[in-house]
């Protein structure tokens, strides 16, 4: 008897506190049959101003949205991992080159601009499409430029490597020239805008810009890429050192001892004392070096219970002038929206990584580019330390093409 | 024991069975109600855990999360069980923890769940439908208002200033004419659907994102769909699902793709594939790859033999290193001893990550202070060299773990029988004598469980690994780009490819999982030879 009173007063007790959860939430429950709700993952930096964004189009609309914030690091994975289960967001925050792997993973749906197209830089557009669709709403640029210090070296861009080389060592300091080479792991990225100088483009474009997945920077050009590493590497001029990190790379920069690197928009606050202009990078091989342009947007998930409350947001309240002004000022990178870069180019640095970005190219994202940067910056940095370049190179061209294959 | 504790031990007590706290009424009741609470909250969180694993239809959680609370129920309200009422927490978390998460790992090992088949193949068709679904070039955008006829949805559209109207089923045709360039407030015979009720009841936007409607009779003019509810624009499809036939065609090249569920992708004669497939279980195929694939294989096995020369190398220096320590600071003739001590530990103290971190900068052959300070500013490339690189992330978590064997055999010395030790002296032992013939034995025996499971820790220490150097320097050549220190743990994670972007998880729980049984069956030997010690001693 006694037990089947306990069992009863344990049922009792159960059943009042899921009346006291259910008692708020039920309330809540009756307004999300009337108002949907959109989730989108941001990271920190652009938390704030999706919300503005996100505010105004919860008073229009009646719906609400709420923002995940993550690790910019774990949204591609996460985004992947995720939304085929359902349990993904509507919208997401990422950057164009994951494009390929979302494709694969068949976890992104197109969008269309419509007539807003025609208010984005083309490059940006360029870099969201994947064959020839389009993916994903663009709101930044960034790439690498030259970085050079004012007063040791003038803000007069340098055209070529030889002669940033003179002016640097003209200026005095400790080193001519000091750039980033990940330490040991190498840094095909930021090495990427003398690489294309020497006509060797990591994977071949088509006509329409698009990459194929044919290896661009194999035979002749690549060599003599790889010969200019060794020449400026430790058993050359030593210019080029392994020994270099990103830490390192702006401590010399920003303490006077290299009057010129090579660096992104996101590194110009590590220099608060030094006195910088932003430039072109000068061409090492002979033709114009460019740099890859990243660009960061807003992607759909293809499981989205809310499609066509996702692409008004996208499209009518973030695709909108202010949203982007509002999104700049939060994380300031070159605007995608095309007006707000000619606006904010009054800025010499935004300019000086404006027109960097526009000698750029988009960095691939077709999925064979994720197999790419192992091979591709362990083969740079065993060049600076000294390896036989045209062996390593070739090495890692063929190691490359048989990966892709296979 | 006096008489009057034998006296009451033998009375048989006055209540036939004596109850337990939490069913009595007696004495305090406080037991019992507060077992009935705490199960109240059990109950609650279990049925909230199977109300919300309903509502995601995951089935195979509403019947684990069922069990597991019938059992919890069972469990605690019969007299009986009593040592599963003190096993049946733990239990649960065993299960959740442990069992779950490698039944998972090998559920994933036998699939190739990873970037291009991450869900189903419904997922994969719908991926494919939607990337082959192009817009008419040059098309217009028309103002477009969705309609409703008796529960069929359909499109209004603004075509220059005239109104057509069509449903999936009815192309367009006319229906009046229109003011302005607005999309049609109004339509004869069917009624609009507010903007608030579309954008917000995901029934219906799940209905208007699905509709197609037809511009003409001519299936080649494409047909209309809506992004945002309020503009229709022209798309045509270029890939075709054939449900019956499992095939998708291209309709612009004409090429046939088959779904093929050995490999979970769509296949074309050719061999080409769509880039979007589905996991399938792919048998044992990824274990093979790991011993057949010659490019894996090779420097796998000079990743394993590293692998054990650290763990081992590792364990051996460090607990040397700890017993010397132990040894000289135990001596009571040094001064200061605990404080000593303590500057001893501290390495144990500091976060292991943020040590590799900082060990990266101090290697560093130019700018690093171990070659400014001991080689007198010579350029050792200790991050670059592979031998150098080794000796370095050896050195560091020797540094990393001695101070545990310092505390391990500190504790053991102060535990050694001191008249033993007197009974040696007395014998005439010398102090090396003392140490090989009692000191060392009698540590031993307490501290080689602790050496196994320190030997395991190393094994997988991923963190000294990826945070001092990554694994670096590349060997040349390698597939993944495995360095010459990866240990196997870092291997798998470049193996997995997570941080490129193109993950294989199937192939990297099939590592993970042979990476289990070797450690398993290291440590089951050595545990046996531990239990040997003890005989011995």
């Amino acid at each position: 008897m006694r037990k089947i009173i306990g069992i009863g007063v344990a049922a009792a007790a159960s059943a009042l506190l899921l009346a006291g959860c259910s008692g708020g939430a039920s309330p809540d429950e009756e307004t999300a049959a009337s108002s949907a709700e959109l989730v989108i993952w941001t990271d920190a930096e652009r938390e704030e101003a999706i919300s503005a964004a996100a505010t105004a189009f919860e008073e229009e609309t009646g719906a609400t949205v709420t923002l995940v914030q993550k690790n910019f690091e774990d949204l591609r994975n996460d985004f992947i991992s995720q939304v085929p289960t359902g349990e993904g967001p509507d919208i997401t925050v990422g950057s164009h080159d994951w494009l390929g792997a979302l494709v694969a993973a068949g976890v992104v749906d197109t969008i269309d601009l419509g007539d807003k197209s025609s208010e984005f830089e083309p490059v940006a557009l360029e870099a969201m499409t994947y064959d020839g669709q389009l993916y994903a709403l663009p709101y930044s640029l960034e790439t690498v430029a030259l970085v050079q210090n004012v007063d040791l070296v003038g803000a007069e861009a340098p055209a070529t490597w030889d002669e940033m080389i003179q002016k640097g060592i003209a200026a005095g300091t400790e080193r001519p020239f000091v750039i980033n080479t990940a330490g040991e792991t190498g840094d095909g990225y930021t090495m990427y805008g003398f690489q294309t100088s020497f006509g060797a483009p990591v994977f071949v474009q088509d006509a329409s810009g698009s990459y194929t997945s044919e290896v661009g920077m194999k035979g002749a050009q690549g060599e003599a890429f790889a010969q200019w590493l060794h020449a400026n590497g430790s058993a050359g001029t030593g210019y080029l050192s392994t020994t270099i990190d990103y830490d390192i790379n702006n401590e010399l920069f920003a303490s006077g001892k290299a009057p010129y690197t090579i660096q992104g928009p996101w590194a110009i606050s590590s220099f608060p004392d030094v006195n910088v202009a932003v430039n072109p990078i000068p061409s090492a091989g002979g033709e114009p070096a460019a740099p890859f342009v990243g660009v960061q947007g807003f992607y759909l998930s293809s499981q989205s219970k809310n499609a066509l409350l996702a692409q008004e947001f996208l499209v009518n309240y973030l695709g909108t002038e202010d949203a982007q002004r509002a999104l700049y000022e939060a994380d300031p990178r070159i605007p995608a929206w095309t007006t707000l870069g000619e606006e904010v180019a009054s800025d010499p640095i935004i300019a000086g990584f404006r027109a960097s970005s526009q000698n750029g190219v988009p960095m691939p994202s077709i999925p064979e580019m994720g197999s790419v940067w192992d091979f591709w910056n362990s083969a740079e940095a065993q060049i600076i330390n000294g390896a036989d370049p045209a062996t390593t190179w070739n090495q890692m061209t063929t190691d490359l093409e048989g990966t892709l294959a296979g | 024991m006096t008489v009057q504790q034998v006296i009451e031990q033998d009375t048989p007590p006055t209540d036939p069975r004596r109850e337990s706290h939490a069913r009595a009424w007696r004495a305090h009741g406080v037991g019992f109600v507060v077992k009935v609470i705490l199960m109240g909250v059990v109950n609650a969180l279990g049925i909230m855990a199977i109300i919300s694993a309903l509502s995601v239809q995951s089935w195979l959680l509403v019947g684990v999360t069922t069990i597991l609370l019938i059992a919890a129920d069972i469990v605690y309200f019969t007299r009986r069980a009593l040592p599963l009422k003190y096993l049946m927490p733990g239990l649960v978390f065993l299960l959740v923890f442990q069992v779950f998460v490698f039944g998972y790992t090998a559920y994933i090992a036998f699939t190739n769940y990873g970037t291009g088949h991450a869900g189903s193949v419904e997922q994969a068709v719908d991926a494919a439908l939607v990337q082959g679904e192009r817009r008419v070039e040059g098309s217009a955008t028309y103002p477009l208002t969705v309609v409703e006829r008796f529960g069929e949805y359909g499109f209004a559209i603004n075509d220059g200033g005239d109104v057509r109207v069509g449903t999936e089923t009815q192309p367009l045709q006319d229906a009046g004419s229109a003011s302005g360039a607005e999309a049609p407030a109004s339509v004869d015979g069917w009624t609009v659907v507010p903007r608030a009720q579309l954008l917000t009841d995901q029934e219906v936007q799940a209905a208007i994102e699905a509709l197609r409607v037809p511009v003409s009779d001519d299936p080649n003019d494409g047909s209309i769909r809506t992004r945002d509810g309020s503009s229709g624009l022209v798309y045509t499809p270029t890939m075709l699902w054939d449900a019956d036939a499992r095939t998708i065609t291209d309709t612009v090249s004409g090429t046939v793709y088959t779904a093929d569920d050995t490999t979970g992708s769509f296949v074309a004669a050719d061999g080409t594939r769509l880039p979007a497939g589905w996991y399938v279980n792919v048998g044992f195929d990824n274990f093979l790859r790991v011993f057949t694939d010659a490019s894996l294989a090779g420097p796998l096995l000079s990743v394993t033999v590293w692998t054990f020369a650290f763990a081992i190398g590792s364990v051996v220096i460090s607990f040397g290193i700890g017993l010397v320590f132990a040894i000289v600071f135990n001596d009571p003739r040094v001064r200061a001893r605990k404080y000593l001590r303590t500057l001893i530990i501290l390495p144990y103290a500091f976060p292991a990550f943020m040590s590799a971190l900082l060990f990266r900068g101090m290697f560093n052959a130019e700018f690093g202070v171990i070659n400014d300070l001991f080689f007198f500013g010579s350029q050792i490339n200790w991050l670059g060299d592979p031998w150098l690189a080794k000796a370095a992330v050896l050195w560091i978590n020797v540094w990393l773990s001695f101070p545990y064997w310092f505390l391990v055999c500190t504790g053991a010395l102060q535990a050694l029988p001191k008249d033993t030790l007197e009974a040696a002296e007395i014998d005439g032992a010398g102090k090396w004598r003392q140490f090989r013939a009692i000191i060392l034995p009698l540590l031993l025996v307490s501290t080689a469980p602790l050496a196994i499971s320190s030997f395991a820790f190393s094994f997988n220490n991923f963190t000294v690994i990826y945070m001092f150097n990554a694994g670096g320097p590349p060997i040349p050549g390698a597939p993944y780009s495995l360095g010459s220190t990866d240990i196997l743990i870092s291997a798998i994670y470049r193996v997995s490819g997570v941080a490129g972007g193109a993950a294989d998880y199937g192939l990297a729980s099939a590592l993970s999982i042979i990476v289990f049984i070797v450690v398993g069956i290291i440590s089951a030997i050595a545990f046996r030879q531990t239990r040997k010690l003890e005989e011995y001693q």
